[in-house]
């Protein structure tokens, strides 16, 4: 039976337990003949008996769906040893084949013995979804037995419904717990498996990083090229650039909005300033690489520079502008939430609207702005379409933005895209940039939420 | 908390503008009494006037909060503004300087004298307005800077020292004056906000009288201290009348009996009754001086 | 007094400064207004072109004998004819001089690689065609597009010009016959990509984004809103839903790649679900705007006032029936936008989509969530990194398209919040 059906099944079988519950429950209050006191509704008994049928045979379901592939393929594998195989690799392909055997014509295009595994696979795949269906279907079924015995109108059923909806409730907030351990392990998990093929000390310090030519049979372990230092250095090429234009200009423009615009302006800017928020990646990364860095070569050009088509300038420039409208809007949340009076205070001394600003709000949101330039730097290091368009994928160890450099964001797409042999110490080596990568915004991400929460309690 | 971009897009007004956007639509009991408020009681005119004011009226986008308010404020003498809450003599008292320009959709109609020129005229400059006449507000707002940059801060903007010994001097002298000297003298590069409330407004006088300005207005300024704060604040006042001409706005009766030597009294945006405070305050001429003074509302 | 003739003198500079102060400030918002004006006019320069098709027209010739097929011929009898060479043909026939095996090759390519399965669908969909001559637009190959647009300059000397003499004089000969013409390109959008940038289209990216957004939709939004209405309506206060704030916060600043490192790890490589899938790009992108749904639909259920749930429990409800019978229809408008943004976000992602395998090249439509496919974003990679010069105007309408959807999805959210903003 296919998933979709089985969950079909089990919501049908769900209603009629909710229906069955439900009489059962009316039933037994008009017998009962009594009006003394508020009962709790027929519907709560049907409901905590709809969930009683779903919930426990969803949960085995999943886990059996999770079980039962590599059941499926070890069950063949056992088969399979009738014949001869020299080793697991083959072993995978030669069962991919048989799975990808979809239609008549390519199960007939199959050699005569792997037909006969053809068939001896599928007869495996029936039996076994057939059981796991049995099994979903018959813990659904005892469930709702036990649960109608259970029921009666003394049942606190309302309570118990509530219980279960919270705890419901609760599991869907700790998804986000669920996440972030999911994505410490995996980078974890695979890092260490990295860092076991190369040293942590060459992967860190190391000034060389080319690891196409590391996964050469006779350069196996040549721990030389998985030097991250260049790396390192151009994604904070970038991101310093990137700050360098987002920050005073995202500030200014919250300046200029929330303390000088009239309200016509605003009604423009923000908008504006919104869309250029809203704009995916990609499209920076393209206008970088194909409007914004030719222009810019062609800039250095007329003045006598030579500029790497794929500076790191053009790339630093559009995160820039990119960055923008989050430092903006960033520094609008922090200065609004400098007190009214303070800024009355320095105005009502005879400071001008620049002073009050430079030297009472400014100084006031402190905090509140470090935190937002922390986010952004945290957002600009992890920024990747625009430098995987832009930005160069040689390792240049340098921090002159007129030449190409590549980021960590760059490599791990680079190592990840095309061919994947997952167990190389190229594909890991993806793993352990995406670690530090995490680390580094993770800590940055904490330390900045940190001092704006820290800042906001100051005035509230 | 990025996306909230789209908060209220309008700087907030402040509680002043609440304030008076409530009070017209307020229908008290007194207005059913259908007294005269057309003309001021009293002697709103005065022989030195500092400040002349003449038929001010003040908008709220289409409310009005002040109607046709004349009043001269003498120099060198403390004049209390009272009357109940939302009577329009806060407004008045941020006409005075302009801090109503900080609101957007306040517009203040009318003639304002200072030393007999127009401070609404389109040359004068607010800047230099409010380095003559002197701001305390309601409640005490001290920079998130050390006492001593405090006080410091309007003498540097300004310019008007121009040497550390000298700023060092005139920075002893207004805490001298404040009467917060011997309290912090041991520690003035400690955070002014660190200071208790009474200590942290007499930090704003402080502030406010490093400037040397001509005029020092005072937005209930003890509102929000305790008693003895308030007291300290009070002598103070009494102390500073020598050297500066102060408008006090207070909710208190007795403050404004101790402190001022003119009331003027204000109802629903109006100037009802100027006179000497003595008089004010045991035998006022107006109808609703008198139920305000007896405590019937307020 | 002494101190304003002092103050009086400053002043001059003072408000020097103030104006330049106020002028850096109008020049930042200019720079972010000037860049996105530059941005879009010239994404949509570029893109213009890509809307409109050149079509050569050509006399064809199906002869039943040559084909092998008759009026009566099945699906895939016509499906194995060769339609090829009815072009060339037909080619020949109009340019009767070309004689060298190279000029031919030269020639058969003024048409597109697709010129013939165009012929082939035209004869499957009416087989009374076969034996007659009639008049076909064929698509044109992207070179000759190039010309026609002026997208390459025809005044170019030969030897920097992509296309050459001989060629351009075919084309020119063409044009004034009247045989080129050029109209709306409907098949941009409604076919899948390609290998040829005259037939490549974005019909594949947009179904693929589709069957992403909606698996992302359907996982982050109950999930979302059940987080939220538990953290702000249920949860006690202790370390644990301490600990899943900090992690909510945080997650909403994770770079987004690292989203895709977590669904190659975990449901690729332990959960074996299939690679290039929208079934796997919507959970990562569920994952990846969990944060900005629960944080939008956090302040929206906080902005719901108290006395509202007060009056549910006065009246005997249950805290969980005020929740889900009061405070959440109030909120829901609020919840709506965030989670339309979210989703606008989730559409405009490419990195994460890039780690599990959704960049390769695809040029089937996807039938469902576990077909392999592509999203609009990673169309516009795609098609940014073909050398070919036709991918570009490609690229930068699809950029186009991408944009429309955000617009449409952002104007939706602001529709729905100015409706239902409520002043509590």
């Amino acid at each position: 039976m296919k998933i979709s059906a089985l969950i079909i099944l089990l919501l049908v079988f769900a209603a009629f337990s909710y229906f069955m519950a439900k009489q059962k429950i009316t039933t037994a209050y008009r017998q009962r003949q009594q009006k003394t006191k508020i009962l709790t509704l027929p519907k709560y008994f049907g409901y905590v008996a709809a969930l009683c049928s779903l919930l426990p045979a969803l949960i085995v379901m999943l886990l059996l769906q999770l079980i039962e592939e590599p059941y499926i393929n070890s069950e063949i594998s056992n088969y399979l040893t009738h014949y001869e195989h020299s080793s697991d690799n083959d072993l995978g392909l030669y069962l991919n084949e048989i799975k990808s055997a979809d239609t008549a014509d390519k199960v007939a295009a199959l050699s005569a013995e792997k037909q006969q595994v053809y068939h001896r696979y599928h007869e495996i795949e029936t039996t076994t979804k057939r059981t796991h269906t049995t099994i979903v279907l018959s813990i659904a079924v005892l469930f709702v037995i036990w649960g109608m015995r259970k029921i009666n109108t003394d049942t606190p059923a309302r309570k118990v419904f509530e219980k279960i909806i919270e705890g419901l409730l609760l599991l869907a907030a700790s998804i986000a717990i669920m996440t972030t351990v999911g994505i410490v392990f995996s980078v974890l998990f695979e890092s260490t498996r990295f860092f076991g093929e190369v040293p942590v000390l060459s992967f860190m310090l190391g000034t060389e990083w080319s690891p196409q030519t590391a996964i050469r049979a006779d350069q196996v372990g040549s721990s030389a090229a998985f030097g991250a230092v260049p790396l390192f250095i151009g994604t904070m090429l970038i991101s310093f650039i990137a700050l360098l234009v987002s920050v005073p200009l995202g500030l200014m423009s919250a300046i200029y909005l929330s303390e000088y615009a009239s309200h016509s302006v605003r009604s423009v800017a923000k908008p504006i300033l919104e869309i250029l928020a809203g704009i995916p990646t990609v499209v920076y990364g393209f206008f970088a690489a194909l409007t914004v860095a030719p222009w810019i070569r062609g800039l250095g050009e007329s003045i006598g520079l030579s500029v790497a088509s794929e500076s790191a300038l053009a790339a630093g420039l559009v995160m820039g502008i990119m960055i923008i409208p989050f430092v903006s809007s960033l520094s609008d949340d922090v200065l609004s939430a400098v007190p009214q009076s303070l800024k009355e205070g320095s105005l009502g001394l005879g400071a001008t609207h620049s002073e009050t600003i430079i030297k009472v709000l400014i100084p006031a949101a402190l905090p509140g702005i470090v935190g937002g330039v922390l986010l952004a730097a945290s957002r600009a290091i992890g920024e990747t379409m625009i430098v995987v368009m832009a930005a160069g994928l040689a390792a240049n160890l340098t921090v002159n933005p007129l030449e190409a450099v590549t980021t960590v964001t760059v490599q791990i797409v680079t190592l990840l895209t095309g061919d994947q042999e997952f167990d190389s110490a190229k594909t890991l080596a993806a793993f352990a940039l995406g670690l530090m990568l995490f680390v580094t915004t993770l800590v940055l991400n904490v330390i900045a939420l940190h001092v704006v929460r820290k800042y906001r309690e100051q005035y509230e | 908390m990025v996306k909230n971009m789209n908060k209220a897009l309008l700087s907030k007004p402040s509680g002043l503008v609440e304030q008076a956007l409530k009070v017209n639509k307020q229908t008290t009991t007194e207005d059913a009494l259908n007294i005269d408020y057309t003309a001021t009681v009293g002697q709103p005119n005065c022989q030195n006037a500092k400040f002349s004011t003449q038929n001010v009226n003040v908008y709220y986008a289409n409310n009005q909060a002040i109607h046709d308010v004349s009043l001269d404020i003498g120099a060198h003498e403390v004049i209390a503004l009272i009357g109940p809450s939302g009577c329009g003599k806060s407004t008045y008292l941020r006409c005075l300087n302009r801090m109503n320009d900080t609101i957007d959709i306040c517009r203040v109609e009318g003639q304002i004298l200072l030393d007999q020129e127009n401070i609404y005229h389109q040359k004068q400059d607010p800047v230099l307005l409010r380095a003559r006449v002197g701001m305390v507000f309601q409640k005490p707002n001290p920079f998130p800077k050390s006492i001593y940059d405090n006080v410091a801060y309007g003498p540097r903007i300004h310019g008007l020292t121009s040497n550390k010994a000298e700023l060092d001097e005139l920075v002893e002298a207004s805490l001298i004056k404040a009467g917060l000297f011997q309290e912090v003298k041991d520690r003035l590069q400690a955070p002014g906000t660190g200071l208790s409330g009474g200590q942290q407004q007499r930090l704003c006088i402080a502030r406010t009288i490093a400037v040397q300005p001509e005029v020092i207005l005072m937005d209930e300024p003890a509102s929000a201290l305790d008693p003895i704060a308030t007291a300290k604040i009070e002598e103070l006042i009494n102390e500073l009348k020598e050297n500066f001409t102060i408008v006090i706005v207070t909710h208190s009766m007795q403050q404004a009996a101790r402190v001022s030597q003119r009331t003027a009294y204000f109802h629903m945006g109006r100037l009802i009754e100027v006179g000497d405070t003595n008089q004010i305050f045991t035998n006022p001429a107006h109808e609703l001086t008198e139920k305000y003074i007896t405590g019937r509302f307020g | 007094m002494n101190n304003t003739n002092a103050i009086k003198r400053s002043l001059k500079k003072r408000h020097l400064k103030e104006r330049i102060f106020k002028s850096t400030g109008f020049f930042s918002i200019a720079v972010a207004i000037l860049f996105l004006a530059v941005l879009l006019t010239d994404i949509v320069n570029k893109a213009w072109p890509a809307f409109w098709q050149t079509k050569i027209e050509l006399t064809v010739q199906l002869d039943a004998e040559k084909l092998d097929l008759d009026a009566y011929s099945s699906k895939p009898a016509i499906m194995a004819a060769d339609f090829r060479w009815v072009i060339r043909e037909a080619l020949m026939n109009r340019f009767p001089d070309v004689k060298s095996r190279q000029d031919k090759r030269t020639l058969y390519a003024l048409t597109s690689m697709g010129a013939e399965f165009q012929l082939r669908d035209m004869v499957i969909d009416n087989p009374n065609l076969i034996g007659q001559t009639i008049k076909v637009q064929f698509m044109a190959d992207d070179d000759v597009d190039a010309i026609v647009k002026g997208s390459i300059d025809r005044t170019l000397p030969e030897s920097d010009r992509r296309v050459k003499n001989k060629k351009l004089a075919w084309i020119e000969s063409l044009e004034s016959n009247g045989q080129i013409t050029t109209g709306f390109n409907g098949s941009f959008f409604a076919s899948g990509d390609s290998r040829e940038p005259e037939m490549a289209g974005i019909k594949g990216a947009i179904i693929g984004s589709l069957y992403t957004l909606l698996v992302t939709l359907s996982l982050s939004f109950p999930v979302a809103v059940a987080a939220a209405i538990y953290l702000e309506e249920f949860a006690p206060k202790n370390k644990l839903i301490d600990f899943i704030e900090i992690n909510i916060n945080n997650l909403a600043a994770v770079p987004s790649i690292v989203f895709g490192l977590l669904g190659l790890a975990v449901f690729i490589n332990f959960f074996n679900l299939p690679r290039s899938a929208p079934v796997v790009g919507g959970i990562v992108l569920s994952l990846m705007t969990l944060p900005t749904i629960i944080i939008a639909s956090r302040s929206a259920i906080k902005a719901v006032p108290p006395s509202l749930r007060e009056a549910a429990l006065g009246l005997g409800a249950s805290k969980m029936q005020s929740v889900f019978h009061h405070v959440l229809p109030a909120a829901l408008p609020g919840i709506l936008t965030g989670t339309i943004i979210g989703m606008a976000q989730a559409l405009g992602e490419t990195a994460p989509l890039l780690m599990i395998g959704m960049v390769a090249f695809i040029a089937d439509i996807p039938q469902s969530v576990v077909d392999p496919s592509t999203v609009l974003p990673i169309q516009v990679f795609l098609w940014a990194d073909s050398p070919e010069r036709g991918f570009l105007e490609k690229t930068s309408a699809a950029i186009m398209v991408l944009l429309c959807f955000l617009i449409a999805m952002n104007a939706i959210a602001i529709y729905l919040r100015k409706k239902f903003e409520k002043k509590w």
